[in-house]
């Protein structure tokens, strides 16, 4: 142990007073916690607009992008980052990544404090909830970008490459563009080609077909059906476009716009009541609603379940417990009966990967010119390939070898053709959608503890409730 | 003379009274104050908004469902982890027969169990729940698999996916990490208990139930208030088990949400940050009613010895 004799008493108290010092500014700090402001003078300047830099891009300045780190990695934005470093060389090195699965956690703080950063992909189970971020008006409007010629093609404008949907699903009221989906996801049934094979079946185009092909499964001891029951908010991937084919799409606008007595329609008992046959029948692979995702996937991958609702990104993310002659293969909900009134091949098919430019980014064009060169033909071409996700950019599969299941999806797109339904639950009350009606009602449907009579009136409750509730931002179909 | 002397006393408390307001008293402040404002944690505007994030919270069932949670493991979990660290500690240091030249000891090997005990004290919660979540899993985890082993198919459950069983799952993955903690604490001032008291007792003609009621728990209470009030903050927390094991998380059904989960959703989920401080100070509230009360139910008279 050392000995104080060479610290005097004076000399104590000198630095204890010094301390006192340091501890003022840190308290002030403290405070600012909260509460930083916003201002615009850190913003660095623009560029100069030319041909190959329309949106007048900072030709020197940093660029600063943070990305949701799941089931797409973060392999594409790293490659379309040394794109944007090519086509500004005086940028190389202060391109600053970021990759994160708590998206929220970790941005929380950058933006309240004003410091945001110049790009993020906010996604996963952690994204910031996006109805607050409008109405707040914390993220800048994208439509420069959308007006600025895109990458590939001089002549047309990144809007017009798009897919259609993407760009009215990035506006909450009225004109802005908030958020750019950059990955173009098709919900529904999942199944594997071959092992429907092995029970010499194909994939049942009827509710009626759907339970022999169960029953069938069930009899050589394969669940029909399994869904990550710990995150039972997979299960509307397959169950929402199954209520709109029944009962149109008004049915869902309405449940959307938080309609009293919405989810009261007649299509949705009749969907719920078919789901809960499944498990009624006892086609629900045992213990699911205790698996995660991960695990729910994996035993689906070792064939003791042929069915899962899921979304495109399955691919990639399922991919290391994929056998190889899977076959994998997405399709649209079976009819329930004649009198349904959308054909089958209705489908969820809708954006992904939100990207959202904060309004007080220092450099808000770079992150638009990022997104403008992801949007081209070479990084879509690289996402595809990377992570067997379609893009928004419409296109970019040509002359690629598409892997099976996303080769399905597109099959499975243009089947649906003008039949595409996109719930806007999801993005809109992502509380109400997960948490509630998710974990709360659905979930305690298909573990056999709630009827659906039951379930409609817990939704219906939990829908009023987000109506009433005046700290939550309301949108509605136009 | 004397005015020097304050002075020197002053200039000495300065700096801890400073540093404490700093990251003691002003966060609470701090709290106390968004809690009266409609804070989205997602921007830095906002407006006060007086009473009304208490209003809603007064009326908000799922903030109840989560007190009550809260107020069961308040009863379940220290009452259990204490009665097992109290048990086990005295096994360990008066329940084995008495040996040569001792009329007390504890069970044979006793000083490994101290150390088995103490195992789970240095997984961090994480880990353990990480763990568990494994352990508990209805289609593979080993529960199911060893009940499935020895043939008691029929006592296989869904565990965390059951809104009956998921709270009580979690106060045993809490009660077992923390337990060890206890049972090394209370065998440490069992070992400062005179062992006289012990053999006197034993010539009495004393058991072991009559010995532990009689003169170690009397003699080990403060340590027991200590531990009490220490296990009943960590079960009114109770955050990172649900975060990390429960469907949802916090289901089944809002069968495990618990006040600091309702903070953290409210927070990060939902954008509600004013709200979920109104729900930080009613915790706050909550753990200090549980302290008062705690002292004031364990007040004893100190036996010296």
């Amino acid at each position: 142990m050392g000995s104080t004799s060479d610290v005097g008493r004076r000399d104590l108290i000198k630095r204890s007073a010094a301390l006192g010092l340091i501890s003022v500014p840190a308290m002030s700090a403290l405070s600012a916690c909260a509460s930083g402001g916003d201002d615009d003078a850190k913003k660095v300047d623009k560029g100069k607009k030319s041909a190959k830099n329309p949106l007048a891009v900072n030709e020197s300045a940093a660029l600063d992008v943070v990305i949701f780190d799941g089931g797409f990695g973060q392999q594409y934005a790293k490659d379309a980052e040394a794109e944007y470093a090519a086509a500004f060389p005086k940028t190389k090195g202060k391109v600053k990544h970021a990759a994160t699965q708590k998206i929220q956690t970790v941005l929380q703080p950058r933006f309240n404090g004003g410091t945001p950063p110049d790009l993020v992909d906010n996604s996963g189970a952690e994204q910031m909830d996006m109805g607050t971020l409008v109405g707040k008006n914390q993220l800048t409007d994208l439509t420069p970008l959308l007006d600025a010629p895109s990458l590939d093609d001089p002549n047309k404008t990144v809007r017009e490459t798009l897919r259609p949907g993407v760009v009215e699903m990035g506006q909450f009221d009225g004109k802005p563009v908030w958020i750019l989906y950059y990955a173009y996801t098709v919900y529904g049934v999942w199944y594997s080609k071959s092992n429907l094979a092995k029970l010499d079946m194909e994939y049942p185009e009827t509710w009626d077909d759907m339970l022999k092909v169960c029953e069938a499964a069930k009899k050589k001891g394969i669940a029909g059906w399994t869904y990550p029951g710990k995150y039972p908010y997979y299960l509307p991937f397959s169950l929402y476009p199954f209520i709109a084919k029944i009962g149109g799409r008004d049915v869902l606008d309405s449940i959307d716009n938080l309609e009293p007595n919405a989810w009261k329609h007649p299509a949705v008992k009749a969907a719920f009541e078919a789901y809960y046959e499944l498990y009624k029948k006892g086609y629900i692979l045992k213990g699911t609603p205790g698996l995660t995702h991960i695990e729910s996937q994996t035993a689906w991958n070792q064939g003791k379940a042929l069915f899962i609702p899921n979304g495109s990104w399955v691919e990639n993310e399922a991919k290391k417990t994929t056998p190889k002659d899977f076959q994998m293969a997405v399709a649209a909900p079976s009819s329930l009966d004649k009198s349904d009134k959308l054909p089958f091949g209705t489908l969820w098919a809708s954006g992904g990967e939100p990207f959202i430019v904060p309004k007080a980014a220092k450099n808000p064009q770079g992150g638009m010119e990022l997104l403008r060169i992801m949007l081209g033909e070479k990084s879509t071409k690289n996402f595809i390939k990377q992570v067997s996700s379609l893009s928004s950019l419409n296109g970019g599969t040509e002359g690629l070898s598409l892997p099976p299941g996303l080769a399905s999806a597109q099959e499975a797109l243009t089947k649906a053709g003008k039949n595409v339904v996109n719930p806007r639950l999801q993005d809109w009350y992502v509380t109400l959608q997960k948490q509630q009606i998710g974990v709360g009602a659905l979930g305690e449907m298909m573990a056999g503890r709630m009827t659906p009579a039951e379930t409609i009136k817990k939704c219906q409750k939990f829908a009023d409730d987000t109506a009433k509730d005046d700290a939550v931002k309301k949108y509605k179909h136009v | 003379m004397q005015h020097g002397k304050y002075r020197f006393i002053a200039g000495f408390l300065a700096l801890p009274v400073i540093l404490y307001a700093v990251f003691v008293i002003s966060p609470f402040v701090q709290a106390i104050y968004y809690s009266f404002t409609d804070w989205t944690g997602l921007s830095s505007d906002f407006k006060m908004v007086g009473f009304k994030n208490y209003n809603w919270l007064l009326h908000d069932d799922l903030f109840w469902k989560a007190v009550g949670h809260n107020v069961v493991l308040l009863l379940v979990v220290p009452l259990v982890t204490l009665g097992l660290g109290l048990f086990f500690a005295f096994m360990l240091n008066v329940g084995g027969r008495g040996r040569k030249n001792s009329a007390i000891s504890g069970v044979r090997g006793s000083s490994l169990y101290k150390v088995i005990y103490f195992f789970p004290q240095v997984l961090s919660i994480a880990i353990v729940a990480l763990l568990f979540q494994f352990t508990y899993n209805p289609r593979n985890g080993a529960i199911n698999a060893f009940l499935g082993g020895i043939g008691l198919e029929s006592l296989q459950q869904q565990w965390l996916a059951d809104p009956k069983l998921a709270l009580w799952c979690l106060m045993a993955v809490m009660v077992w990490s923390n337990v060890g903690f206890y049972v090394v604490l209370f065998s440490a001032g069992m070992s400062s208990i005179p062992k006289d008291f012990y053999e006197a007792a034993l010539l009495d003609g004393a058991n072991r139930i009559k010995t532990f009621f009689k003169i170690t728990l009397p003699l080990l209470w403060d340590t027991v208030q200590t531990g009490w009030i220490y296990m009943g903050i960590i079960a009114l927390d109770a955050f990172a088990v649900v975060q990390i094991m429960t469907v949802g998380p916090g289901g089944p059904a809002d069968s495990t949400q618990v006040m600091g989960y309702y903070v953290y959703t409210k927070t990060f989920h939902d954008g509600q940050a004013g709200r979920a401080t109104t729900i930080g100070v009613a915790m706050l509230i909550v753990t200090l009613i549980f302290a008062v009360v705690v002292t004031r139910l364990g007040r004893r008279e100190r036996l010296e010895y």
